[in-house]
C-alpha cells in the first residue's frame, strides 16, 4: 500500500474506458479501485464503497446525483469538494476537456489526488484519440468506396481513364468547396435517380 | 441545429467569439428550453446580430460547470442554480446573473399507480377536491397513506428530483411540508436523472418524482404513474427556468447580453402564440432537441395533460406560460423566494450578506435596459408580493398595458420580499 492510497471509485457506463482507467490507476500503485458501470442503485453502491475520490464521465447524467450527495445530502456527512483544489483551474479545465469530472473529499493531499486525476485524464484522452482515429479510418474507407464507384460511373459514361475521372471529381470538389467524397456521393445519387 | 456537447479541446475553446455575436448556449432537453431553440431556429437571434450555437447537455451539473468555466456563454438554467452558484453552495462561488426568465410553471409531481390508488381510497373526506387534483387534498391523502405505512413498519417512499438546487426540490418540499409531512424524514428525496425516472417507477426504485415536461407525460404514457399535482396548482405563475450567465460575461459584453435578452423575448412571444404550437412541437421533437413525440410536446404547449393512464387529456390552467403575464421578467421576489427556501431546508445560513448576494442575481435592470428600446411594456416594480393576486390584475407599467396573472400559493400563504426575515422565521415554528 502506497502513501495516499485512496479509495477510488470510477463511475462510467462505458466499460472499456472504465477498465482502462482502472488498469491505469492500478499500474500507478493504487490498490483500492472500484468500478461501477451499472447505474442502478448507484447511491447505495457509493455509500457501500465510501470513496474518497470519485471519477465520473461528463456524459453521464448521474453527475446530478453526485451533486446532491456531496452538497446537501444528509447521507454523506463528510465535506466533499469537486476537484483537487478549488483554485486549480488548470486541472479542472484539463479534466473537463477530456470529458471527466472528479469529486474529492476535502483535506486529501493535493499532489496525490492530482496524480489520480492525471491518470484518469490521460486514459480518457488516449481512448478519445483511439476512437477518433477509428472513426477517421472508417470514414476514409467509406470515402474510398464511394470515390471508386463514382470513378467507375465516369469511366463508363464519359469514357475517361481512371486518372482523368479522379481529376474531374477533384476539380469539381475544389470549385464547389466540397470534399471529393461528397461530390462522388452526389454523382452516385444522381445516377440512381436517372436509372 | 443543436450540437452534441463536443469535447472542446484547448485549441478550439468554445465561447471566445462573444465579441462578434457568436454565442454558445447550453440546454437540457425539456419543453421549457423552447425560447432558446426558437431564438436560434426562427431568426430572432440573427435579427439581433447573434449567431447562436446550442449545445445539448446531459446534466445540470455540466451546465453549471461549463458556464462557470466559459465553455458556454449562457445557458438554460434552473431558477435557483445561479443563486446557488453565486452563494458558492458546496463548491467555489462563481457570480452568475439571470437577466431573463424563460417562463413560468411547466413542472409536475408524478406518483406511482399503487401509491396514487391508495391515496384515492383514503381521500374519502375530500373526494371532489381530490378528483380535481387540488394540492391540499392530494397532499392530505398522501400524508394519511404514508402515516399508515409508517405505522405498519414500511420504509418511507422515495421521491426523485432532478437536482438539489432546483425549483422542483423546493416546490415538492413546500407541498409535502404544507401537507404536514417532513420531507427529510417521512419521505426519501433523491436525485435521479429525468431519463431514468420512468424506468425507476416501473422497477419500483422510486415511488414518484417531480420534474419538468415531457417526463411526467412520458411516465403516464408508459402507464407508470399519475400526474398528481402540477406546479401551476401549487404556485400559479411560479418561476421556473432562467437564462443564466456569468456576471463577468454580462459586465464584459453588455451589448451581446442585451441582444440575447431581446432575441429570447421575441422568441418567447413567438413560442406563446397559439398559432405556432404545431410548428414549435415539431421543432422541439427533433432528435437534436428533445427527441420526444411531437404529440406529447403539443399537449404540454396547449396546457392539456393526460394525468391518469388511459384517460382523456384535460386542460390545466396556466400549466406552462412562456410570455404572458410578464413571464419573462426576472422578479427579485422570485429569487428571494428561492433563497428563503434554501434557508428553510438548511442549504444556506440566513445572513444579511447571503440575502444580498441572492438579491443581486436576478437582474431586472438588465432586462429593462435591453427591452426599453424595442418598446416592450415593462413593470414599474422589480419585486412583488407573491401569492397576492386572485385574478388577472393590471399593474403599473411603462406603457400601462401590463396584466399579471393570478399567482396564489395553494396554501394561501403570501411571500412579501420586504418581510424576508419574518417569512423565514415563520418556518421555524
Amino acid at each position: 500500500m502506497i502513501e495516499g492510497d485512496y479509495r477510488i471509485l470510477v463511475i462510467d457506463d462505458d466499460a472499456t474506458r472504465a477498465a482502462m482507467i482502472e488498469s491505469g490507476l492500478r499500474e500507478a500503485g493504487h490498490t483500492s479501485v472500484t468500478v461501477i458501470t451499472e447505474m442502478r442503485q448507484l447511491l447505495r453502491r457509493i455509500v457501500e464503497v465510501d470513496p474518497e475520490v470519485i471519477m465520473i464521465d461528463l456524459g453521464n447524467p448521474n453527475r446530478d446525483v453526485l451533486d446532491e450527495m456531496f452538497q446537501v445530502s444528509r447521507t454523506v456527512r463528510r465535506p466533499v469538494a469537486m476537484f483537487v483544489d478549488q483554485s486549480d483551474r488548470a486541472s479542472i479545465e484539463a479534466a473537463i476537456d477530456a470529458g471527466v469530472s472528479a469529486y474529492v473529499v476535502n483535506g486529501l493531499k493535493r499532489d496525490r489526488v492530482k496524480s489520480v486525476l492525471d491518470t484518469a485524464i490521460s486514459r480518457f484522452n488516449a481512448l478519445n484519440r483511439l476512437r477518433d482515429e477509428l472513426d477517421r479510418t472508417k470514414q476514409a474507407l467509406q470515402d474510398r468506396k464511394v470515390i471508386d464507384k463514382a470513378k467507375g460511373i465516369l469511366m463508363k459514361n464519359r469514357s475517361l481513364s481512371e486518372e482523368d475521372a479522379y481529376a474531374l471529381l477533384r476539380t469539381t470538389a475544389m470549385k464547389e468547396s466540397r470534399r471529393v467524397a461528397e461530390v462522388a456521393q452526389g454523382l452516385i445519387t444522381a445516377m440512381k435517380l436517372l436509372e | 441545429m443543436a450540437h452534441e456537447p463536443a469535447r472542446p479541446s484547448r485549441g478550439e475553446r468554445l465561447g471566445n467569439d462573444a465579441e462578434t455575436g457568436a454565442l454558445t448556449l447550453g440546454f437540457i432537453p425539456l419543453v421549457d428550453c423552447a425560447p432558446l431553440v426558437v431564438a436560434a431556429e426562427k431568426g430572432f437571434a440573427r435579427r439581433e446580430g447573434l449567431d447562436l450555437t446550442l449545445m445539448r447537455e446531459v446534466s445540470w451539473a455540466n451546465i453549471r460547470d461549463r458556464v462557470a468555466l466559459g465553455h458556454f456563454d449562457a445557458a438554460h438554467m434552473l431558477g435557483p442554480m445561479p443563486i446557488a452558484s453565486s452563494l458558492g453552495l458546496g463548491r467555489p462561488a462563481v457570480a452568475m446573473v439571470a437577466p431573463f426568465s424563460l417562463g413560468l410553471g411547466g413542472n409536475a409531481v408524478t406518483l406511482s399507480l399503487d401509491l396514487f390508488a391508495a391515496m384515492a381510497e383514503t381521500a374519502a373526506g375530500d373526494t371532489d377536491q381530490f378528483r380535481r387534483f387540488e394540492p391540499m387534498a392530494v397532499g392530505r391523502a398522501l400524508a394519511i397513506v404514508l402515516r399508515d405505512r409508517q405505522a405498519a413498519g414500511h420504509e418511507p417512499p422515495t421521491l426523485a428530483i432532478v437536482h438539489p438546487f432546483s425549483s422542483h426540490n423546493y416546490e415538492l418540499r413546500y407541498w409535502l411540508a404544507s401537507a404536514g409531512l417532513d420531507p427529510d424524514n417521512e419521505v426519501r428525496l433523491a436525485v435521479l436523472p429525468p431519463s431514468m425516472m420512468v424506468d425507476g417507477m416501473i422497477e419500483r426504485q422510486i415511488d414518484g418524482f417531480c420534474a419538468g415536461e415531457p417526463w411526467n407525460s412520458l411516465a403516464v404514457a408508459a402507464g407508470a404513474g399519475v400526474i398528481a399535482v402540477t406546479k401551476s396548482a401549487l404556485w400559479r405563475q411560479g418561476p421556473e427556468k432562467v437564462l443564466g450567465l456569468r456576471a463577468e460575461f454580462a459586465d464584459r459584453f453588455p451589448e451581446q447580453t442585451a441582444a440575447l435578452v431581446r432575441a429570447l423575448y421575441e422568441a418567447a412571444r413567438w413560442a406563446a402564440d397559439p398559432a405556432n404550437i404545431g410548428e414549435l412541437a415539431l421543432l422541439l421533437s427533433d432528435p437534436a432537441y428533445l427527441s420526444t413525440p411531437a404529440a406529447i410536446i403539443e399537449s404540454d404547449l396547449r396546457g392539456t395533460l393526460t394525468r391518469v393512464p388511459g384517460t382523456a387529456a384535460e386542460p390545466v390552467a396556466d400549466f406552462l406560460v412562456f410570455h404572458e403575464y410578464a413571464a419573462n421578467f426576472p422578479w427579485l421576489s422570485h429569487a428571494l423566494w428561492f433563497y428563503a427556501q434554501m434557508v428553510r431546508w438548511g442549504h444556506v445560513d440566513h445572513t444579511a450578506a447571503h440575502a444580498e448576494t441572492a438579491r443581486r442575481v436576478y437582474r431586472p435592470d438588465l432586462y429593462r435596459a435591453a427591452l426599453a428600446p424595442i418598446g416592450a411594456d415593462l413593470p414599474r416594480a422589480s419585486a412583488k408580493v407573491e401569492g397576492a393576486l386572485q385574478r388577472p390584475t393590471p399593474v403599473a407599467s411603462r406603457l400601462g398595458r401590463m396584466t399579471l396573472g393570478p399567482d396564489g400559493f395553494f396554501d394561501g400563504r403570501l411571500f412579501d420580499p420586504d418581510q424576508l426575515d419574518q417569512y423565514i422565521a415563520s418556518f421555524r415554528s
